[in-house]
């Protein structure tokens, strides 16, 4: 069956708004119905915003008189910045998943719901696999944070379906997603003119692009892919490499330090990378999508390091160490090798 | 001797079956006096089998139909030496090198054609004088002497090219003295060289097994010409002996036509009817050459483009060299290259940790590499191994050697504790060298990519245990790399690796300091911790690395993985195999360092 009323949360959030405009312009649906505690700041065609906190039990309301038969719960916060500390984020995570969860247990029209996770919930640790499938424990479950909103988030989604099996839930880990209007942790610390690293570590990241996980999402309401799936672009990029494309000089930090430098920075406002999130930086994470390949039938157009690159570009970063001065340092000393040989000849 | 034994370090240990044999061979001098038929040794059935320039030598003598063609001036000696016929040649025993890895049966055929060749030769050399005398004689006798110069000039070139196995001086002169009066034209030679090119990395130094020999029998064939010699000459013996009868009738305007045609078959062939003849017999004898070539052993080590040959001593492969290090240093700072989703950066391995590993494996602990052509050129297998040595440098050489010596150039991807990548700078060199964490998703990811895995069972165990206990396996883990194999279906090789138990003698285990810097041992060495950093340089012990047979898991199906019985009983098999292979290549070795 396909959707024909469509609620989508966290709608004011790029991704969220990308969603919302792409569903709101299929003709085959009916209503669009956005759900946020702030307006959303750009156009979102003829979606029906409804300014609801999705922690109070109004959201079943919408719910019950929309008639809504697809839920796209994608208000998921990464970044506590946006949430305004890190106790709302968890409220928003959590309670609100939960609320959101009940109202659906509580309709008789909702057929699917939809649930953006994060590749966060495997943790990064030294003895993690090097890719994970999505029927593998983490080793070290995430302490806090994101992470663990999102474990719990997920143990929330399992429960509800086990409830109410006839709701089709698909569930996306997604990895960082990178892309234009992206405002994450990960796509602000690339903005540094100078990148902090854990010293002696060079941890492999998986990203995913914005306009990839826009289409994952769509094909995932449309609908017939139950199950969980992760989504990341194929390949990896060392952080190392990624700092190195993005022309960026990476300053290796010692990691006891790397703590209390990102607590002084979300103090400061500069970036909130999570203390936690620090075992990431160390040791990276990556996921295997042989899954989201071959059962949920969608190849990611970008691969990491294309979705890495299309980021630089999208962003106009301005490298600090420019690549094309490196080329042409590279022929100035071929050409000098050249001359000098030409020189010595006769 | 001196180039037969002990060729320069490099390449003779890549083909360390070749050495002993080889050894053996020089060691009994007068091998080319030895009664005719009573050495019919294995050695010289492979012998046979190598195609160095004694693989294509059967051509020569061998019985074909054409052989008969220049037989009408041929004495019933050449037909009456069956006896003769049987001795090998010495060089046959020393070339046995590479043979372990040819076929039995073609070890048996080639053989077979080698043992009835130097007699031939020999008898054919043997009537030399009387036919000078005929007119027309000297020149089919000449074509046939320059002809056998050549196969001179062949093994003395291929020595050169091998840049190896430094002719002696004798064997050069030999050689030269072999080309001087026919084999000067341009086009034999070179034709010579393209076939002893594509030989020149046969380790094996063939010059000079002749030398010894053809020095020996050249004063007893310029002088007594002939007779019934019935050496088996050895190809040097030869020239040397025939390299005077050629003088003795340098029909000038005949012997060079020949040579040119013996070169190239299709040339034109303006001689005496003998010569043309001559010609004839040796095109046609010279082609099944060309299958024993291609039935050469296949994996051959020395083959292998050498990464210290790359040409830097001329200007231009200097200014490559260095345009490619330029090139990798843009890669490195643009960020531009190919990490493979375990973190596997070839670039880097290739470029920088190779190279660096490269003095070590080579001049340090001189490792010798056996058996390389179990280990399959494409798709997955296993490579089972023991482990040792405190540090797990065994693991770095034995990837060196399938790096720099298997034909296929393979990557070993290696299983690593977890410890590994929870220390730092190690953890992300050994992602960046091909390590991955030991667990069974990851093996088996590798595998089924058709990545060849490295897995050293004994962990901890056996990497840290006391020098008391060396070369005693430990317990091999759980059998998971085997059930790994299975599920995936590849092969398991066994892999043995002598010397890496000496490099850091553990004669001590600090335990309370191990656990308190989070260690599984700390090991207390002659030399570490009481020099410093200078204790941690290891000792130079010589190893040997063995890839055994496979061992076949393709016929059992992936839910034999799920038969606990089955998995530990083929644990134990391989544990075995390793262990007494380490045996054998213990009483082998001659000393720890040497």
């Amino acid at each position: 069956m396909r959707p024909r009323r469509v609620l989508v949360t966290g709608v004011s959030r790029p991704l969220g708004a990308d969603v919302a405009r792409a569903l709101a312009a299929s003709p085959q649906i009916e209503t669009v119905i956005g759900v946020d505690t702030v307006p959303p700041g750009d156009d979102l065609g003829r979606t029906r915003f409804v300014r609801a906190d999705i922690r109070n039990p109004l959201i079943a309301k919408v719910i019950a008189t929309a008639g809504i038969d697809t839920v796209l719960h994608l208000n998921l916060i990464a970044n506590p910045v946006v949430a305004g500390g890190r106790a709302a984020m968890k409220e928003i995570n959590v309670i609100g998943t939960m609320q959101l969860l009940a109202a659906c247990q509580k309709s008789e029209t909702v057929n699917r719901l939809v649930v953006r996770s994060t590749t966060t919930i495997y943790g990064s640790s030294s003895r993690d696999p090097a890719l994970f499938t999505e029927d593998m424990e983490p080793r070290q479950l995430p302490r806090g944070g994101y992470g663990k909103d999102a474990v719990e988030v997920e143990g929330y989604v399992r429960g509800f379906s086990r409830r109410r099996p006839d709701i089709a839930v698909t569930v996306l880990r997604f990895a960082n997603i990178l892309g234009p209007g992206v405002d994450s942790p990960l796509a602000r610390y690339f903005e540094f003119p100078v990148v902090p690293t854990v010293l002696g570590f060079d941890p492999r990241i998986q990203l995913l692009h914005s306009s990839d996980a826009l289409a994952v999402l769509l094909r995932a309401a449309a609908g017939g892919h139950a199950g969980t799936f992760n989504v990341a672009g194929d390949g990896i990029l060392l952080l190392s490499q990624a700092v190195r494309r993005a022309g960026r000089p990476p300053i290796p930090v010692p990691f006891p330090a790397v703590s209390s430098l990102s607590r002084l920075a979300s103090r400061l406002r500069v970036v909130d990378f999570p203390p936690e999130q620090v075992g990431f930086l160390a040791h990276g994470r990556a996921v295997d999508t042989t899954r989201l390949r071959e059962v949920f039938g969608y190849t990611p157009r970008y691969t990491t390091a294309a979705a890495f690159d299309s980021f630089v570009r999208e962003r106009g970063l301005r490298p600090t160490i420019d690549p094309e001065q490196v080329v042409r340092a590279e022929n100035l000393l071929l050409g000098l090798m050249a001359r000098r040989r030409l020189v010595g000849a006769p | 001797m001196t180039a037969a034994g002990q060729p320069p370090s490099g390449e003779a240990r890549i083909i360390p079956l070749a050495r002993r044999p080889a050894r053996r061979a020089a060691a009994r001098p007068p091998a080319a006096g030895r009664p005719a038929a009573t050495d019919p040794s294995p050695d010289a059935a492979q012998a046979g089998a190598t195609v160095s320039p004694m693989g294509r030598m059967p051509t020569t003598g061998r019985p074909s139909p054409a052989d008969g063609s220049p037989t009408d001036d041929a004495s019933p000696a050449d037909d009456a030496s069956p006896a003769a016929g049987g001795a090998p040649s010495p060089d046959a025993g020393a070339r046995t090198s590479k043979s372990r890895t040819a076929s039995r049966s073609a070890a048996n055929t080639a053989s077979a054609a080698s043992r009835k060749r130097p007699a031939g030769d020999a008898a054919r050399v043997a009537e030399l004088p009387d036919r000078s005398r005929g007119a027309k004689k000297p020149a089919a006798d000449s074509a046939r002497t320059s002809k056998t110069a050549e196969h001179v000039d062949g093994p003395a070139s291929s020595a050169t090219v091998d840049g190896d196995a430094k002719p002696t001086p004798r064997a050069r002169r030999a050689a030269a003295r072999g080309t001087t009066p026919a084999a000067a034209t341009p086009a034999s030679t070179g034709a010579r060289k393209r076939t002893s090119t594509t030989r020149a990395g046969r380790p094996t130094p063939p010059a000079a097994e002749p030398t010894a020999t053809g020095t020996g029998d050249a004063t007893t064939a310029t002088g007594g010409v002939g007779e019934t010699d019935p050496v088996p000459a050895a190809t040097a013996a030869r020239a040397a002996r025939i390299a005077p009868a050629a003088d003795m009738a340098p029909t000038a305007g005949t012997a060079p036509p020949a040579v040119a045609d013996t070169a190239s078959p299709a040339g034109p062939g303006p001689a005496s009817d003998t010569a043309v003849s001559t010609r004839r017999a040796t095109a046609t004898r010279a082609k099944p050459s060309a299958p024993e070539i291609a039935a050469a052993p296949g994996p051959d080590p020395a083959t292998l483009p050498d990464v210290d040959a790359a040409p830097i001593a001329d200007p231009a492969g200097l200014e490559r060299a260095l345009a490619g290090m330029l090139a990798f240093l843009r890669r490195r700072i643009t960020g531009d290259y190919e990490v493979d989703e375990l973190g596997f950066d070839a670039d880097l391995t290739e470029h920088v940790i190779a190279p660096l590993l490269r003095p070590v494996y080579r001049g340090y602990f001189r490792v010798e590499t056996r058996g390389l052509e179990n280990v399959p050129d494409t798709g997955g297998a296993l490579v089972v191994a023991n482990h040792s040595g405190t540090l797990p440098v065994d693991a770095l050489m034995t990837a060196m050697a399938l790096l720099d010596h298997h034909p296929a150039h393979r990557y070993l991807r290696m299983l690593a504790a977890d410890l590994v990548f929870s220390v730092p700078f190690l953890a992300p060199i050994a992602r960046k060298t091909g390590n991955t964490l030991a667990c069974q998703p990851d093996a088996e990811r590798l595998l089924g990519k058709g990545e060849l895995v490295g897995v050293w069972p004994e962990g901890f165990k056996g990497v840290g245990k006391p020098f008391s206990e060396r070369y005693k396996l430990q317990r091999f883990g759980r059998g998971g790399f085997v059930s790994a194999a299975l599920r995936t279906g590849v092969p398991i090789i066994p892999c043995t690796i002598v010397g890496a138990e000496e490099i850091y003698p553990m004669l001590g285990n600090a335990k309370t300091v191990a656990r308190l810097l989070g260690l599984p041992y700390f090991p207390l060495t002659p030399t570490f911790p009481w020099l410093g950093a200078l204790g941690l340089v290891p000792l130079p012990s010589k190893w040997l690395i063995e890839f055994g047979e496979p061992v076949d898991t393709s016929a059992l199906t992936p839910a034999a993985a799920e038969d606990p019985m089955l998995v530990f009983e083929l644990t134990d098999r391989i544990r075995e195999t390793i262990q007494h292979t380490l045996y054998g290549l213990l009483m082998q070795r001659r000393s720890v360092f040497f």
